[in-house]
């Protein structure tokens, strides 16, 4: 029988084509608007690590105080001092300290022009803690930190570019004049939004090119490349003092696996706050947090404004569609009263006459998903005039978005039919067959 | 015509009745609002810089090797890159005006404190805050924004410093905005301020008609125009310039400066992204209020359109199954016209009552939108203009059927009992 009430239902979308047009086209365009800008939703606002968020926090400890910091809420980075306390104590089962830098090396491919290559100070145990994969060789560990060495680790991206794709490690690299051991080459990993380091650089950038060792950069002096945010009389003259004053810059990670040990540590941060303020660094009790991935994101605004919006607005365009579609079936169904009105004199049930015509409106909303698929791949590329490059790539048609075009369009318009088939499913035989 | 009889028709069509309602309702809420929000971004995207922008292209570049140190031996020979590099620039042909600065207007990249008028303000208790622009003495010639009071730098004002060091400058000359801000009378000239907590004395020497800070994000938004432009070469191992051209000759400079400056010094990072216009730095920092007013502009237009091809839809509907009624009306005396106006009035009525909704669920949304993306209060005008749009989308959708049902022959009347 369904077989046979698709086949009526698709033939009923001729009978009344400029109605059918008008629902298609309603439920194309808004099935479409709301998956266009629910691809880019998805991108910006998705998980980047899902089997560790739960595991991987961020430490902050407000070093600005109720004057200067941001409206209650403590920095998203540390000063050095505290980073460097925060590190030794090593209350984690696994931490790191990061900051972005921005070096320049020389390919051997291009006509030997200088470029400029991205990348971030890490210690020994990001590569673990956020597991990145390794192609050739590995991360270095925490007495390599130690010995300060002058260790790199290069991405998949990077290495090609550098060294054909060869197994580098073990080879000497010159990296804006310094030289450096390669140790690891780590395969193909960006995790999208780039978790890490949103506080200090954009979520959706390019893969970085490098991770080198972090006690070696702070040895050479090296600028952050990203935010650096400082409060009050600023009196350094620099870099030694520069690290000692409250300017914040460097971001901290740590790994605790139960609740217990977040628990512990959140204790860990607040004693390490209070000692502060007990030494008189701080004039303010202790202010500390300790958010997951997801909490950071959040915390962080990663999702643009932008889109929170258009999913909105595409939403709400949705719903006006819909809106649209029942009383648009509501007139196509109600023109049909005399054959419903046959159909029931002859022995159909209620039931039979609902679901006859909720299965016509799946149809229509077939045809509708359809309309959208094609409106939605056209969008796509339209997705670049409001977000920045480094969004609008993320967004792209794939398999599911194609399935959840098609399902969504279909439920909406057979939940748009609920009540005209209804009423279809109301007539009386009688009223119809007298009057003809 | 009396409405009773109208209404108690509609009774018999609450579905319809409540389907357009809704629609019309709804339709209303988003376009006034998505209107709304295409004027706000429009107006962002129209504040003049108070820059000569054609003329204008900025140079991001990175030295390769340079030392990192703060010692004044690494300073003096950045300094001295950096001075080469002027020198080169300055010689260009197409070259009208040449300035080292760490940022422009647009680029989001921000410098910013405070400025008190005592000593020892930290930022809260501060006067103002400020963004800084750090050039020489062609910075305000080469950004093209005009002296209004005071005199410009000299080459002797000019000093170098790292870029750690936060020692403040000895003078600054600020935008009018700023200037009046610290003093209200307009007589910032020749006074004293103080940046950033600071205990020594900054002086004012001159005043510029408008220069915008470099941010275009919200948090800029309640000091926008207050800006400081110090006479501070900064020092590191990668510089900015800003490059002022001979009118019309803006590409031409641009395609000759980066052989330029690889000929002064090859050991420098110089790639795509180094060279950039500022008609791109225009077009990157309001890319998202362009797009999001485009995209405003569309939904609006389709979303109208929808809810016009709704309203032809059930109308048609209802006029065949008023079919036989119209016949009789016209057969008792009803003129083609009065047909017409019922069909038209009845909507008028349906629209009406959905745009009294609909004003309250604009207004609603408009609170919604306050509360979780940082917009303003939209004025009234708005929900009346809206107002007035959907009510003529209502009669003009509505006419096509009503003209139809004004023509059914009163003959209909006599067919079929």
């Amino acid at each position: 029988m369904f077989a046979y009430y698709l086949q009526l239902g698709v033939r009923s979308l001729k009978r009344n084509p400029v109605l059918t047009a008008l629902m298609v086209m309603a439920i194309g365009f808004g099935v479409a608007a709301s998956m266009i800008t629910y691809s880019v939703f998805r991108a910006v606002s998705g998980n980047p690590i899902p089997d560790k968020s739960s595991q991987l926090f961020v430490p902050q400890i407000d070093n600005w105080g109720p004057q200067q910091n941001e409206k209650g809420e403590p920095s998203g980075a540390l000063s050095y001092i505290d980073a460097m306390a925060v590190m030794r104590a090593h209350q984690a089962t696994r931490q790191t300290l990061l900051y972005p830098v921005m070096l320049s090396a020389l390919p051997h491919d291009v006509n030997s022009i200088p470029v400029s290559i991205n990348g971030y100070a890490v210690t020994g145990d990001f590569f673990s803690m956020f597991e990145v994969p390794f192609l050739y060789g590995n991360g270095w560990n925490a007495n390599d930190d130690d010995r300060r060495a002058a260790d790199v680790v290069l991405t998949e991206e990077f290495n090609q570019r550098m060294f054909g794709g060869a197994n580098s490690v073990g080879r000497e690299i010159t990296l804006s004049g310094h030289d450096y051991r390669i140790v690891g080459v780590a395969k193909h990993w960006d995790p999208s939004p780039r978790f890490y380091a949103v506080w200090s650089d954009s979520a959706f950038q390019d893969p970085p090119d490098f991770y080198v060792l972090l006690n070696r950069m702070l040895d050479l002096k090296t600028d952050s490349s990203g935010r650096n945010s400082c409060r009050g009389n600023l009196t350094f003259t620099g870099w030694d003092e520069w690290l000692q004053s409250n300017c914040v810059w460097l971001m901290p990670w740590v790994e605790l696996d139960t609740a217990n040990d977040v628990a512990r540590y959140h204790r860990f941060l607040e004693g390490y706050a209070a000692d502060q303020q007990h030494v008189g660094r701080f004039a303010w009790p202790p202010n500390v947090r300790l958010r997951d991935v997801m909490a950071w994101l959040d915390q962080m605004n990663v999702v643009p404004p932008e889109s929170r919006i258009s999913m909105v607005v595409a939403l709400c365009f949705f719903v006006i569609c819909l809106v649209n579609t029942i009383g648009l079936l509501l007139a196509k169904f109600m023109r049909r009263a005399g054959e419903i009105g046959v159909r029931r004199a002859l022995g159909a049930t209620r039931r039979e006459i609902y679901s006859q015509y909720l299965i016509e409106a799946a149809a229509v909303g077939l045809a509708g998903g359809g309309l959208g698929l094609l409106l939605t791949s056209i969008g796509m590329s339209g997705v670049g005039l409001l977000f920045n490059a480094d969004i609008a790539r993320l967004a792209h048609l794939d398999v599911s978005l194609v399935g959840l075009t098609l399902v969504v369009a279909i439920l909406a318009t057979v939940a748009a039919a609920f009540y005209p088939a209804w009423r279809a499913a109301q007539v009386q035989p009688a009223w119809q067959l007298k009057s003809n | 015509m009396s409405v009773h009889p109208m209404i108690a028709a509609l009774r018999k069509h609450k579905a319809g009745v409540i389907l357009i309602a809704m629609q019309i309702a709804l339709t209303l809420a988003i376009v006034c609002n998505a209107i709304f929000i295409i004027y706000t971004r429009v107006d962002n995207v129209r504040r003049p810089s108070g820059l000569d922008e054609a003329n204008l292209f900025l140079v991001t570049q990175q030295w390769v090797g340079a030392p990192s140190g703060d010692d004044p031996d690494s300073i003096a020979k950045l300094d001295a890159l950096e001075r080469e590099d002027l020198a080169a620039l300055r010689a260009m042909p197409d070259v009208e005006s040449v300035t080292p600065t760490n940022s422009v207007p647009l680029l989001n990249s921000s410098w910013t404190g405070s400025v008190a008028l005592k000593p020892g303000s930290d930022l809260r208790g501060g006067t103002a805050r400020t963004a800084f622009y750090f050039g020489d003495e062609n910075e305000l010639a080469t950004l093209g924004v005009r002296l209004v009071a005071g005199r410009n730098f000299t080459a002797a004002d000019v000093v170098n410093r790292a870029m750690r060091d936060q020692r403040q400058p000895s003078l600054v000359i600020v935008s009018k905005a700023l200037g009046d801000k610290l003093f209200p009378k307009g007589d910032a000239v020749g006074k004293a301020v103080y940046f950033n907590g600071d205990t020594m004395p900054t002086t004012i020497v001159g005043e510029v008609e408008r220069l915008q800070v470099p941010s275009t994000s919200s948090w800029s938004s309640g000091f926008f125009w207050d800006t400081t432009i110090a006479p501070i070469r900064l020092n590191a191992n990668f510089s900015r310039y800003l490059i002022r051209t001979k009118p019309g000759r803006l590409e031409a400079a641009m395609r000759a400066v980066t052989p330029t400056l690889y000929k002064t010094n090859p050991m420098r990072v110089l790639d795509d992204d180094s060279v950039k216009s500022f008609a791109d730095i225009r077009s990157d920092a309001y890319r998202a209020d362009i797009g999001m007013a485009v995209l405003m502009g569309i939904v609006c237009l389709i979303l109208l359109a929808v809810t016009a091809a709704g309203i032809v839809g059930l109308t048609s509907f209802w006029v065949g199954q008023r079919h036989r009624q119209i016949g009789v009306r016209r057969a008792l005396g009803a003129r083609k016209i009065d047909i017409l106006h019922y069909f038209q009035l009845e909507n008028l009525l349906i629209a009406g009552i959905g745009a009294l909704i609909g004003i309250a669920l604009a207004i609603g949304l408009n609170m919604v939108l306050i509360k979780n993306f940082e917009m303003s209060r939209m004025p009234i005008v708005y929900v009346l203009g809206g107002l007035v749009v959907v009510l003529l989308l209502g009669q003009a959708a509505v006419f096509v059927p009503a003209r139809r049902a004004s023509n059914v022959p009163p003959v209909v009347a006599t067919r079929s009992v």
